[in-house]
């Protein structure tokens, strides 16, 4: 085993990922991972849910404690942050002056939110939703009386933290651009049902509204949300979703290609066979959708390390994992999996009504994905389907009495763990 | 405090003392456990946590409920009577001793 050993740069899911699974396969060489938060790696979907109403604390964020990184002989860099990477030498310099040689280097360096290029956005009061930082800032803010919080942008990040603080009694507008919740990431009919169930909890969702400005007090605290169509909404906390940005500053200035993402093969290697790139950061091969693609996700980037993690150790396989997404908004569970955009068709199965029911979309006949409300065994079946490539046809899944549940083998009796 | 044992599938067995308020799946991720991924971090959405409970086990454990049920409908592995969402079940004294063996794959 080469002495340099590897350097993880990004201590977020993927960057964590991806040195315990160095460990856990074996791995003997040097394992630095480097990230530019005070704290240990930690989880961030809570972070716009339990942790802002307080029901999830700190010590369920974290996702390894401190011995573990000693007992796996990992070096962890927290509060510096990768200044430069130094390719034709394999080096990365730090800002705080050090320097890291790596035989083999992992970008897993994330996204950071988008902005609006509108006037207002340093106000006070005035947040974006990335950090444990973030979240705590924001939850000091909604712990409080009753606030008017206006969210720009009903995406992911938007419409969770619009139900949270709703739920903790706020009053809550959502603007969207787009004329629907969402809209690059579900149906239309999920979109609908799910703006539906917003409204009839009392947020203000105002679609394919667009902001030109905020407006401040003298003090230089939020006021106002001011839209093209003249309305002005008062508010005095801005919390702000409108997407995220790959944070690729280190692959551009080392020379790397970057594209919306540094581009990676099917392996995840950079253009520079000693790099790798993946998570939100990374723009990959999708075999599904037939084009390089970038996902912001939980499993993407786990899944990612993983595979990387593999490949160091000598196991190299190409990236072909499904993707699959979860969101909580009040108390639905709402799972994605799969392909939902580019279908030609879909069936709806179950109660839309009683908020338990799943969108089946196909092209072609073929089953491409599933988006579930309360539903968890239609999304995990889907996704064991999709990961097969099998499934329903859409007359089959039309046919009333219709479960997904019949695609898979009943649990076996008594049986030994391991055949 | 419980002494919680994961069998491989390769027959190699790792024992780990696990505190609590963790869970069986945070036992296995504390002590770098390969074959726990637990992608979504113990909220029973993933199904990549699953065990198989050892047959010969006496110790109690909770029920299965109906959200644990349906996940494991998605196991890359296949179910079995003994399957659950390590996740799913929270260390406590009375689960001293318990043994789980880890499926061949779990994504």
């Amino acid at each position: 085993m080469a002495a340099r050993g590897v350097v993880v740069i990004g201590a977020g899911q993927g960057g964590l990922d991806t040195v315990a699974t160095l460990r856990a396969k074996g791995y003997g060489g040097p394992v630095t991972l480097v990230g530019e938060e005070p704290v240990l790696p930690y989880q961030r979907p809570p972070l716009s849910k339990g942790f802002l109403t307080g029901a999830t604390g700190h010590d369920e964020l974290t996702l390894r404690t401190e011995s573990f990184f000693a007992a796996q002989d990992i070096a962890v860099v927290r509060g510096d942050r990768a200044e430069r990477i130094e390719l034709d030498v394999q080096r990365v310099r730090l800002a705080s002056g050090g320097t890291l040689r790596y035989d083999k280097l992992v970008l897993a360096t994330g996204s950071r939110p988008r902005t609006l290029p509108v006037p207002g956005m340093d106000l006070s009061g005035v947040l974006t939703l990335r950090s444990l930082a973030d979240a705590e800032a924001l939850r000091g803010l909604l712990s409080g009386p009753p606030r008017q919080v206006v969210v720009l942008g009903a995406g992911f990040v938007g419409l969770e933290t619009a139900a949270t603080a709703r739920g903790l009694g706020h009053d809550v507008t959502v603007v969207e651009a787009q004329r629907r919740v969402l809209a690059r990431a579900l149906t239309p009919q999920m979109s609908d049902w799910l703006a539906g169930r917003h409204r009839r909890q009392g947020v203000g969702l105002l679609l394919g509204a667009e902001v030109t400005a905020l407006h401040g007090t003298p003090a230089g605290e939020v006021a106002a949300v001011q839209l093209l169509d003249g309305r002005r909404l008062p508010a005095d906390l801005v919390i702000v979703g409108v997407g995220a940005l790959p944070e690729t500053r280190l692959a551009t200035e080392a020379g790397l290609l970057v594209g919306d993402g540094v581009i990676v093969d099917q392996w995840l290697r950079t253009d520079d066979r000693s790099v790798y790139a993946i998570g939100d950061c990374a723009r990959f091969p999708s075999a599904a959708h037939g084009r390089h693609i970038r996902l912001e996700s939980v499993q993407n980037a786990s899944d990612q390390a993983r595979c990387v993690a593999a490949a160091i150790c000598g196991e190299s396989a190409p990236y072909t994992a499904v993707p699959w997404f979860w969101s909580e908004q009040y108390a639905l569970r709402l799972q994605m999996a799969g392909l939902t955009a580019g279908h030609d068709e879909t069936v709806t199965v179950g109660d839309p009504d009683g908020a338990r029911f799943s969108v089946l979309c196909f092209r072609q006949g073929r089953l491409t994905g599933a988006e579930s409300v309360g539903r968890p065994a239609d999304h995990a079946i889907a996704r064991r389907l999709l990961s097969s490539g099998t499934g329903p046809s859409p007359a089959e899944a039309r046919t009333p009495g219709f479960d997904l549940k019949s695609f898979v083998i009943k649990p076996s009796s008594p049986a030994p763990a391991h055949a | 405090m419980a002494k919680i044992t994961y069998l491989h599938p390769n027959g190699t067995a790792t024992v780990v003392d696990v505190q609590a308020p963790n869970t069986v799946m945070r036992g296995a991720k504390l002590n770098n456990i390969d074959g726990i991924e637990a992608q979504c971090g113990g909220s029973a959405q993933c199904g990549t946590c699953h065990v198989y409970v050892d047959e010969q086990s006496t110790v109690p454990l909770p029920p299965m409920d109906s959200v644990e049920d349906d996940v494991l409908y998605g196991t890359a592995c296949p179910r079995r009577e003994s399957s659950r969402l390590s996740c799913q079940l929270p260390v406590t004294e009375e689960l001293d001793g318990l043994v789980v063996h880890l499926p061949e794959a779990q994504s």
